[in-house]
């Protein structure tokens, strides 16, 4: 941030003591292509929540337009016969336990690894570090087996145990223990406190941004998962998630897509992590810009 | 160290409670990755069919891989078409994604640019948004009538004929090599040869329109992710340096070429990475939009695991093609490693 500050006072003197034919042009550039690519951003959102409340008449008329002219709820009246009130729930379910699970247990194997010297520490973290390298889509076939020896298919356990720590989480918090001060520990060790309490009374309370960072990227990646769930559920609809019905929705309609539906779907799907997002906004931005991965 | 106080009682403890820590992570991945990797080790070497106990699976050797590499039959050709059809979709998204989320990043950056939250948020937004919401919403503007090629049309005013984006299997290279006047049919004989299951004709077809829109949108949700990992990199580039650079008499692009790039190295290397492992691994928004048509030409290797797996009830193929696609994630990232920079240790 005071690298910013610099520069804005660097550039402002630049600007002032004058190339201003050309500074006007970057100006203007730059403005341009950012506020045109904003636009490329936004409206197809605009034109999907718009075409969610259109009759299906109206869905392909020329030109388009995002308003709306005769307004309906149809589109969400059929998507709620599908049941999709269930794939809400099960959507929110199963996200909320595995960011309680992510939560716990990587916090927990983090500052083992950041804070305990504890015998084979080193290989358990090289163990973890390898199973990042691989890529999830070649986990599926494998997940699969696992879960239909366990016989968990189709079921709530087989869509949230195997995702209930992640890789990723164990990181983030191992990173983050790593910059808390020594001293706050051995204070505590001084006073007779054990590891346990040590941890959970003097050094988890100090990790509030690094949870929140991993509370929304764990909570992101389970809402909007599509692979875990279309492995894990293969018969029982009552388990469907949004992504998962919404996907199987659209195959059903075949070549009839009712757009309306589909799109007011898409919208149920994007609006809680829209409103997850805007409030946060702020820890995702520096989560990912610490992390540089993705949830 | 801190152990030097010697007490063993001490040592004890660590390792408990660090074993104690651990060992919920141990448990999951234990069971959910690393036991399933070898379980899926062996049945790649068998012909089980996902349905059946896996107990009844015949052990089949190296069949499955022999079939896919050097078959000769439709599972080669398929395999090889899923792998053209994946690395014409990372030549195309890798190098747009990382210009694109670059530039953008540079301009954000700029000191003078007001409104950058509204523009960072805006670029980062697709990011966060459902892969299937996302998937669908384009589907619907990549129709005849749809948005895609309405805009097309004003663009040009009225002269662009509108295309069925996903219902078009024409291959890019192949449109321009008519536009210059080859066809299959005057093509010197040699394209007709067979390499890898595929002619030469096929392997130089390029991405389909299909292809080429899934890969549009990929790109479009992708740069806001690219960018803002970028800024961080960008932010940390003490202001000093192009304040010098200025007093020296750079311009906007040496510092550019002679900072900002060469900073930014290990970034561009971590990035490129993401990148790749990611188109290689695309699956989602083929399972939504094209199902791997028209044609077979959006049909991604990823896909082919889900497809052979679990549509053709071949899971012991699937297993073999889950493995090759892990072989060649890893080699891709060894390689762009050894070339995009050996000291940036990302």
């Amino acid at each position: 941030m005071t690298t910013v500050a610099t520069n804005t006072s660097t550039a402002a003197t630049v600007e002032r003591e004058g190339r201003g034919a050309g500074h006007y042009i970057k100006l203007v550039l730059s403005y341009g292509v950012l506020f045109l690519l904003a636009a490329a951003f936004i409206y197809p959102f605009l034109l999907a929540i718009g075409t969610s409340f259109k009759t299906l008449p109206e869905i392909n008329q020329t030109p388009v337009s995002i308003i709306p002219r005769e307004f309906t709820l149809e589109g969400y009246q059929r998507l709620f016969s599908f049941n999709v009130g269930r794939w809400t729930i099960n959507s929110a379910i199963v996200a909320v336990l595995i960011t309680l699970g992510n939560v716990f247990f990587a916090s927990l194997a983090g500052y083992a690894l950041a804070r305990i010297p504890f015998p084979g520490s080193r290989v358990a973290f090289l163990a973890i570090l390898g199973t990042m390298m691989i890529p999830g889509i070649v986990l599926i076939i494998p997940m699969f087996i696992i879960l239909k020896t366990l016989g968990m298919i189709n079921s709530y356990t087989g869509l949230i145990i195997p995702k209930i720590i992640t890789a990723f989480g164990i990181f983030l918090m191992k990173q983050f223990f790593e910059s808390v001060p020594r001293e706050l520990e051995e204070a505590a060790r001084i006073d007779g406190a054990t590891q346990f309490q040590t941890f959970f009374r003097v050094v988890l309370p100090t990790a509030r941004p690094a949870l929140v960072a991993l509370i929304i990227f764990s909570f992101q990646g389970a809402w909007n998962d599509f692979m875990h769930p279309l492995i894990v559920v293969t018969t029982n609809k009552d388990l469907y998630t949004l992504p998962l019905g919404l996907a199987l929705l659209r195959g059903g309609m075949g070549q009839n897509l009712q757009w309306n539906s589909l799109m007011a779907g898409s919208m149920l799907t994007t609006v809680p992590m829209a409103i997850i997002f805007f409030i946060f906004q702020r820890y995702f931005i520096e989560g990912i810009s610490y992390s540089g991965i993705k949830g | 160290m801190a152990a030097a106080t010697g007490v063993k009682g001490e040592d004890r403890e660590r390792a408990i409670a660090g074993w104690l820590f651990m060992s919920p992570t141990l448990l999951i991945f234990g069971v959910f990755i690393i036991i399933p990797i070898l379980f899926a080790l062996y049945f790649s070497l068998t012909d089980w069919n996902g349905i059946s106990p896996p107990g009844e699976a015949n052990f089949i050797g190296l069949k499955n891989f022999q079939e896919l590499l050097i078959g000769g039959g439709i599972r080669q050709a398929d395999f090889f078409k899923a792998l053209k059809n994946t690395t014409y979709f990372a030549l195309g998204v890798v190098p747009a994604q990382t210009a694109l989320s670059l530039l953008l990043a540079v301009i954000v950056n700029q000191a003078w640019l007001r409104f950058k939250g509204f523009f960072r948020t805006t670029y980062y937004f697709p990011s966060i948004t459902s892969s299937i919401a996302i998937s669908l919403m384009f589907l619907f503007f990549y129709q005849k009538s749809g948005l895609i090629n309405q805009v097309l049309g004003s663009l040009t005013f009225g002269r662009w004929e509108p295309i069925a984006w996903m219902a078009d299997p024409r291959g890019l290279f192949h449109i321009i090599l008519e536009a210059l006047g080859v066809t299959i049919q005057n093509a010197p004989d040699f394209v007709k040869t067979e390499v890898l299951g595929l002619t030469i004709w096929d392997w130089i077809s390029g991405p389909s329109i299909a292809l080429m829109a899934i890969m549009i949108m990929n790109t479009w949700t992708t740069i806001g992710t690219m960018m803002v990992i970028f800024l961080a990199a960008l932010q940390n580039v003490p202001g000093f340096v192009y304040e010098a650079a200025q007093i020296d008499g750079a311009n906007a692009w040496t510092q550019f070429r002679r900072i900002t790039l060469p900073l930014l190295r290990p970034t561009l290397f971590f990035v490129v990475t993401l990148g790749l492992i990611g188109t290689y691994q695309v699956f989602d928004q083929i399972y939504v939009m094209s199902g791997g048509g028209p044609a077979k030409t959006t049909l991604t290797v990823a896909y082919l695991v889900y497809r052979s797996g679990f549509t053709n009830s071949d899971m012991g193929m699937a297993a073999a093609i889950a493995i090759l696609l892990f072989i060649i994630i890893f080699t891709l990232t060894m390689i762009q490693r050894r070339i995009t920079g050996s000291e940036a240790d990302a």
